[in-house]
């Protein structure tokens, strides 16, 4: 891969919008409907992925030379696993109320397609630059899509964003159940093929 | 690039090596993060416990004593001053929730006069069974002062005198039978000094 910097800023905001992991490729829909009950929610998940994404995409892209290509997907796993785990103890120790709030959901990063798919698609193909850029801007765009949902979310189901509560009185309950989760998921999907024609 | 080849050596070699760091660096951090988790999780049960009895002076966690019921254990944290008993505050459970176990601190009066109550930790719905926790809504205030002498752990739909939470009467039974459990085991086993 050419490492110019036009090109290295289009490998950054691939993930925003044309490549959007949730928009766009359709990766990591578990959590994406799981969490996104309110912006917060969306915004701490996102990032915890994002830290998982960076730190497997440097540790594939730098030891891709080393792994036989029949081991390299258990091997990936342990590395994204040891990762998501580190995540988990530290948010557990420091971010204790942030931990209440996503704890059911950290392990699942392990199972996010997203993680092991930039490691095989991606980090595993590129070298360390361009795979720590890969890293944030998919996880960036998986954020923004996230903190977007959640946003929608919160905001029609009960009347606040990030908590700041602006409109009185019960919202559309059925936004912050799961069906609301898709119905809201949906339309952000048909807006986003819409922007990338 | 070079890519190793697939031979048997080189797969055990790589796994190896790779599963060997992996358990080194979580073992690491574990160790950083032991004491600091322990901390807060502690921090987190005299918060509540804190906020659920009058003011104490003792350490109610060095004092605790656990009742196995139901098929787990309620904690009862005495809360003291000065040597006499102002309160205790019950850790409870139900597995009766909308969704998964819920925990709540119940704080208790000498006479069984509930005091407070807070939620430790559930995974009810958010915008409905949530509404459990103060900072969501106003709706566990009605538990104070009330004595369920006289005062029936039950909502309204069941006979009872607890205003159950709009749409959510499956939380709201959940956590009235959590707080009777709590009333029930304390008249029933707590020391009263």
């Amino acid at each position: 891969m050419e490492s110019g910097k036009m090109n290295q800023l289009k490998n950054f905001t691939k993930g925003f919008i044309r490549e959007n992991p949730v928009f766009a490729l359709f990766l990591g829909l578990c959590p994406t409907l799981g969490v996104s009950t309110s912006a917060i929610n969306g915004m701490g998940m996102g990032l915890a992925t994002t830290f998982v994404l960076v730190m497997s995409n440097i540790v594939i892209s730098l030891v891709k030379g080393f792994i036989p290509a029949n081991v390299r997907i258990p091997s990936f796993i342990v590395i994204i696993a040891s990762f998501v785990t580190i995540v988990q103890l530290l948010m557990q120790a420091y971010l204790p109320s942030l931990f209440d709030a996503l704890g059911l959901f950290i392990p699942l990063i392990v199972v996010n397609c997203i993680v092991l798919g930039r490691a095989e698609a991606f980090a595993s193909k590129n070298n360390l630059y361009s795979s720590v850029i890969d890293g944030f801007g998919m996880g960036l765009g998986f954020t923004f899509a996230l903190m977007l949902l959640g946003a929608i979310r919160e905001l029609l189901g009960s009347g606040a964003i990030f908590g700041y509560r602006f409109i009185q009185g019960d919202g559309i309950l059925i936004f912050i159940l799961s069906p609301g989760a898709f119905l809201a998921l949906g339309y952000l999907i048909m807006l986003s093929r819409k922007v990338n024609k | 690039m070079a890519k190793k080849e697939s031979t048997i050596g080189n797969m055990l070699i790589a796994l190896t090596v790779i599963t060997l760091v992996a358990s080194a660096s979580l073992g690491a951090v574990y160790n950083v993060t032991k004491g600091p988790i322990e901390a807060a999780m502690l921090a987190k049960k005299n918060n509540a416990i804190r906020e659920v009895i009058p003011d104490f002076n003792n350490q109610p966690s060095d004092e605790v004593f656990k009742v196995a019921v139901d098929g787990d254990t309620l904690y009862f944290y005495p809360g003291k001053k000065n040597g006499e008993l102002v309160g205790t505050a019950v850790e409870t459970f139900t597995r009766s929730g909308f969704s998964g176990e819920i925990r709540i601190m119940v704080g208790l009066l000498p006479d069984g006069t509930i005091n407070d109550v807070t939620v430790l930790k559930h995974a009810e719905t958010p915008g409905l069974g949530d509404k459990m926790e103060k900072k969501k809504s106003d709706w566990s205030l009605q538990f104070k002062g009330k004595n369920p002498a006289e005062f029936r752990l039950a909502v309204k739909k069941d006979g009872g005198d607890v205003d159950a939470i709009t749409a959510t009467t499956i939380s709201s039974r959940a956590f009235c039978e959590a707080v009777s459990r709590a009333y029930l085991n304390y008249m029933k086993s707590s020391p009263k000094n």
